[in-house]
Formats: structure tokens, sequence, C-alpha cells
């Protein structure tokens, strides 16, 4: 049984006076116990919104969830928001993009980790307190004793994406969900950060759902893919088929835009054109094919389906990239 | 901590020195003067001669200005031209009426002021907001003399509710401590005097309230907004943190950091708020004895002493304000 099942999640973001804007649209897919699992696309694809959206994290007004978040066979979106409570932090943490932000410059650090403990553990202040220096030794922070006291100004940007970390993982969750949380940080640091994420989860068993547009992160982090494009998986494999034979044009064309260090000089690097605002409605064809370079007459009309591969892999596309094609 | 309290004082030393100097030659530059008004327009230039020699006049201005520096020192104002009495006795009895009420009113405008906000905040672009909206709006925008008669004369005319001016009733025997009659009715048990000169606070401070509170309302909810939409609520969000708890340890906090810097500009408008809020409710305090130094007679003295004191009132207040800005951002701290 899968630790979580997203089935047929979308959402319908809705203003007064504005068209209804479909940033998730129908995303379905699963998450094993101790699996590592990524949501790769550009930005503008939904995959921060679905992240949210598992979460309960979206504002309350405003947007349209449907479809169904089951949490080892609980539907998250069917609880009443205080009861989700319960569930975030506890059973599911999460780390976000920007850790500089993400923080209260007003409460020291110590008190933003063991507040969680407090929370869901019925830790008493001090114990709380206890127990967070070790967690912020556990994801390498430098004297945490000090640390504790210290606001998040006080601390350098990987520093506070540890201490992100530590949060997220205070109450030993089940799942993990990571929204870029290397994108705002500096190169060096980011390869840290990974290194530290990787280990944490294997050492504690803790599913990972990571959401990133960098398929580096991928390709040393995921066991399972799924590449979302305007709402949509158009393709989901595991990580060393996702590499070798990307099938959807579009996956094919951002593993092709990845810089080689093995290629010519004054070589350009591969770009797909347009934007992803040049896309047409999925119920009027394959969203994509605007920007598509294969595209042909069968990509207008239906709604192109996701369709099974082998390996637990799926393919949204009516001329996908043969399978002989290097990239 | 000791280093920006002291530093601070030193700026307030600075501040008072300019400003003495300033209100000392504004006010000589003024056209009439003292002796004018003491002798009217028909006094021989005898008699202006004398009166001008005997109030020191007649030296170069100066020798005037150092010797008024000296007296300030000294903490000696001199006398009142108008009534002869010491300056600093006028003064400190006029200043806790105008303490009690600009205090009252500025509990009012906080205490009301702040939840308030939030909660208009909470119900952002619903019924509840949007009254809040007009209602401040009008708030911020009526005259508060209007406003002091109007509810002067809903309030005390047709139904006797409070009563219309002065700060305590008069025939009772309060007993006079410190010049709060709130307080002293505390100090001395005479509870009856605090209780019937709360009664007389509740119209004027409520008055000298609606702007302070109409702004604070207004800070807030516009500070509360840009809070809940920070990251770091998101992050309390997915901790699992119940309502309460973020509300109190994540949101007032970080939204509080404006309203307190407005508070601290808002002491100037309360001053002169003041001046018309005891005009319309005959208060005795600070307001009432400006008007009454510069419309009666160019009491230079008095008005001297009066602005030194309002500057410096403003000036030890926003320093309160920076304190404890410091005490509620760590970041203020380290600079």
């Amino acid at each position: 049984m899968p630790l979580l099942d997203v089935r047929d999640l979308s959402v319908v973001f809705q203003r007064k006076g504005t068209a209804p804007v479909r940033a998730v649209d129908g995303v379905s897919f699963t998450v094993e116990p101790g699996q590592t699992v990524g949501l790769v696309g550009e930005s503008g694809c939904g995959k921060s919104v679905t992240s949210l959206a598992i979460m309960g994290l979206l504002p309350r007004r405003g947007n349209k969830v449907t479809g169904e978040v089951l949490f080892s066979d609980t539907d998250l979106l069917k609880l009443r928001p205080r009861d989700l409570r319960d569930w975030r932090g506890r059973d599911i943490g999460m780390i976000f993009q920007d850790p500089l932000s993400s923080l209260n410059p007003v409460i020291p650090l110590g008190v933003q980790v063991a507040e969680v403990l407090e929370r869901h553990q019925g830790r008493t202040r001090q114990a709380a307190l206890k127990q967070a220096r070790g967690l912020l030794d556990a994801v390498g922070i430098p004297d945490p004793a000090r640390r504790l006291k210290e606001f998040p100004h006080q601390l350098s940007g990987g520093m506070r994406q540890r201490a992100l970390i530590a949060i997220a993982l205070a109450c030993k969750p089940r799942l993990l969900i990571a929204d870029e949380p290397t994108t705002a940080l500096d190169v060096t640091i980011q390869a840290q950060i990974l290194t530290l994420l990787k280990e944490l989860v294997d050492d504690s068993g803790t599913a990972l759902v990571m959401i990133t547009h960098d398929l580096g992160v991928v390709a040393g982090l995921c066991d399972t893919v799924n590449v979302l494009y305007a709402g949509k998986v158009v393709e989901r494999a595991h990580r060393h088929d996702l590499f070798a034979e990307p099938r959807h044009p579009y996956t094919h064309g951002l593993l092709q835009s990845v810089p080689r260090l093995d290629a010519d000089r004054g070589e350009r690097l591969h770009q797909i054109r347009g934007s992803v605002s040049d896309n047409i409605p999925w119920s009027e064809g394959c969203a994509f094919a605007p920007r598509c370079d294969r595209v042909i007459d069968d990509c207008i009309g239906d709604t192109v389906p996701l369709e099974p591969t082998y390996r637990a892999g799926a393919l949204r596309c009516t001329n996908p990239v043969p399978k002989e094609v290097p990239v | 901590m000791v280093r920006i309290i002291s530093r601070r004082l030193i700026q307030l030393v600075v501040t008072l020195l300019a400003l003495m100097t300033l209100v000392f030659f504004w006010l000589r530059s003024l056209p009439g003067g003292p002796v004018d008004a003491l002798l009217g327009e028909r006094a021989t230039p005898q008699t202006r001669e004398l009166l001008t020699r005997a109030l020191g006049y007649d030296q170069p201005i100066w020798v005037q200005y150092g010797r008024f520096l000296k007296n300030v020192v000294t903490g000696n104002f001199g006398n009142s031209i108008r009534t002869g009495e010491p300056v600093t006795d006028v003064i400190s009895r006029a200043f806790p009426a105008t303490v009690e009420l600009a205090l009252a009113a500025i509990i009012i405008a906080i205490g009301l002021g702040v939840p308030l906000g939030y909660l208009a905040a909470r119900h952002r672009g619903r019924l509840l907001d949007n009254a809040t909206i007009i209602v401040t709006l009008i708030g911020i925008s009526i005259p508060i003399f209007f406003l002091g008669y109007l509810l002067k004369d809903w309030l005390t005319q047709g139904v006797h509710v409070f009563p219309p001016s002065g700060r305590i009733s008069t025939g009772l025997d309060n007993t006079d401590v410190t010049g709060f009659f709130v307080l002293d009715g505390l100090l001395t048990r005479e509870l009856d005097a605090s209780a019937d000169a709360l009664w007389h606070l509740v119209l004027p401070a409520l008055t000298l309230a609606t702007i302070p509170l109409a702004i604070i309302i207004r800070i807030t909810r516009a500070s509360v907004l840009d809070v809940l939409d920070e990251d770091y609520i998101r992050t309390a969000d997915a901790k699992g943190l119940r309502s309460p708890t973020i509300r109190k340890r994540h949101v007032l906090r970080n939204a509080l950091l404006p309203v307190v810097t407005i508070i601290g500009l808002q002491t100037g408008a309360l001053l002169a708020g003041a001046v018309l809020t005891e005009k319309v409710y005959n208060w005795g305090g600070l307001g009432t004895l400006i008007t009454d130094s510069i419309s009666g007679g160019r009491d230079y003295p008095v008005l001297q002493a009066l602005i030194l004191l309002a500057a410096a009132v403003f000036v030890v207040v926003n320093l309160v304000v920076d304190l404890s800005y410091a005490v509620i951002d760590p970041r203020v701290r380290v600079r």
C-alpha cells in the first residue's frame, strides 16, 4: 500500500472578474514508504501548488481543490482544517524554497524548533529545547547550544535551511515534502544540503517528495520522477529510464537543455522554444503542442491520455521520442 | 541597550538646546509683545519704558538669550507675565491634567485599535473589514472640535450620561496628591473621587482618541495582512501549530512593529489634539494654558517652557518607542 496516493488532484484558482486558472489539472502519483519521488517541471507547471494542496496550505479562499490525497488511507482533503493541523508537522514535514524568509525573524531559533515538539509530542519547553539541540546537531549545525538562543538573521542561508530541515524532521514524519529546497542557496551549499537530505531520509526511512526544476537534483536523489507540464503529469519513469531514454519531447528537451562539460565550445545550448504560457488547454489536445518539435495532427483535438509504460512508468504523448535517440 | 539609551539622551539634550534657541528668537520676532499686552494701547511711553526695563527687554537680545539659557539650565523658568506666578508652578498644575487625558486617549486607541485592526485583517474583504475601512476613514477625517461638540451635545445635554466639562465635579472634596485625579483617588482611598474623575475623562479621552485610534486600526490591519503573507507563517502552518499559537506567537509580534512606530509619531498629534479637546471640555491642562498664554498677553516665559516641555515629551516618548522596538525585534538590537 502506498504511503501517499494522490488521485486526480486539481487546483483551480478563481478570482472575481478573471478567468479561472487551472494550476494543477488532474495530477496522480504515488509515494511508497521510504521512497523518493521527484516532481519536475519549469516555473508555473504546478509543482509547488501540488505540494501546497497536499499539505492543505493553499489560501482558504480563491481556489478550488478537487481529487483525493490519500495519506495512509486518510483523505487529507476531507479533513477539517483543524484536524489537518494534527497531521502536519507530525506525519508530514515540509521544507520550503526560501530559507531566508521561512523562519520567523523575531523568535529565537530554539523556540522555532521546540514548538513543533511541544505541539505534537507534548514536550515541555525545557525538554523540547534539549531535544532541539540534538536535532540541530544532527543536521550539522555547529555549536547548537549557542544557536538555539540566536535569531535567524544571525545564521547563514545554508544554516537556516539546515534548521528548517531539523524542524521538518523533528517529529520523525513518514513523509517529507521538499519544495525546491536548494534554489535559494549557493551552489556549494546546494550539494551539502542535498547530501544531508539524502542521508537523513535514508537513515530514518522517511519518504521524500522532491520538487525541483533541477534535473541534477533528480539524478542524484530520486527513485521515480514525475515530469509536470501545464498542470499535468506528462511522463513518469524510474530515474534511470528517464535519463537514459526520455520519451516525452518535453522531457527530452529539458535533458538537452542541461549544459554539458563535454560540449564543443561555442555550441549553442539547446532551448525549448516559446514559454509555458504558449500552450493550448489540455481539453483541446496536448498543451505542449505549440512548443513541440515533434508535433503531428493527432496532437490537436482530444485530451491526450496518460498511458502506462513499462516499470510503472507512464507517458502522455501521441508521438513520443523513439527509444534509440540518444540525448 | 545602555549604549542606545545614553546616545538617545545626548540627542535629547541637543534637540532641546536647538529648540530653546529657535523658540526664544521665534517668539521675539512676532509682532506685539508682553508690554503691549499688559499695558494696552493707551499707555504712556514712560510707563512702557519702565515696564520694558523691569522685564529686562531693554537689554541686547543676546544678553537676554544668555540669561534665559542660564536660567533654564538651573531650572528657573521665571515668572508668568500674566499672573506673576512661577512658571514651574503654573505648568505643574496643568501638566498632570493633560497627561491624564493623553494617557487615557492612547490607552483607548491601542486597546481598541490593535484588536479591531487584527479582526479587520482576519475578515479581509468581508463586511466587517469594509465597514472598518469606512469608519476609520471618517475617524481620521472628522475634526476634533466638531466631534467634541457633537459628543458633548448628544451625551451631556439631551441625555445626561456624562458630565459636560471639567475634570471632576465641583464640591467633591478630593485630596490632591499627584495632580492625576484618578490616581489620587486610588492613593487616598477616595474611590468616589476616582470614579468621578474617570467619568469626566470618558468623553474628552474618546474625542482625543479618535484619530490615533483610526490610524492604529488601519496600520494594524495592513501590517497583519502583510505578515499573514509571509513565508514564516506558512512554515508555522506546516508545523501544524494551532491557530491561536500562530496568531499570538508568530503574527502579532511581527505585526506590532509598524504599530509601535506609529504610536510614537502620534504623540505629537495627541499634544496638538489636546489643545482642541481641552478647549471643548474646559479641561484646564496644557492645551488651555498654551492658548491662554498666546492670546492673553504673549506670556514668553510660560510659552517657552511649554514648548520645551512638549518637545521633551515627544522625544522621550519616541525614545521609549525605539527601545520597545528593540525589545520586539532582535534585528534592531544588533545595530
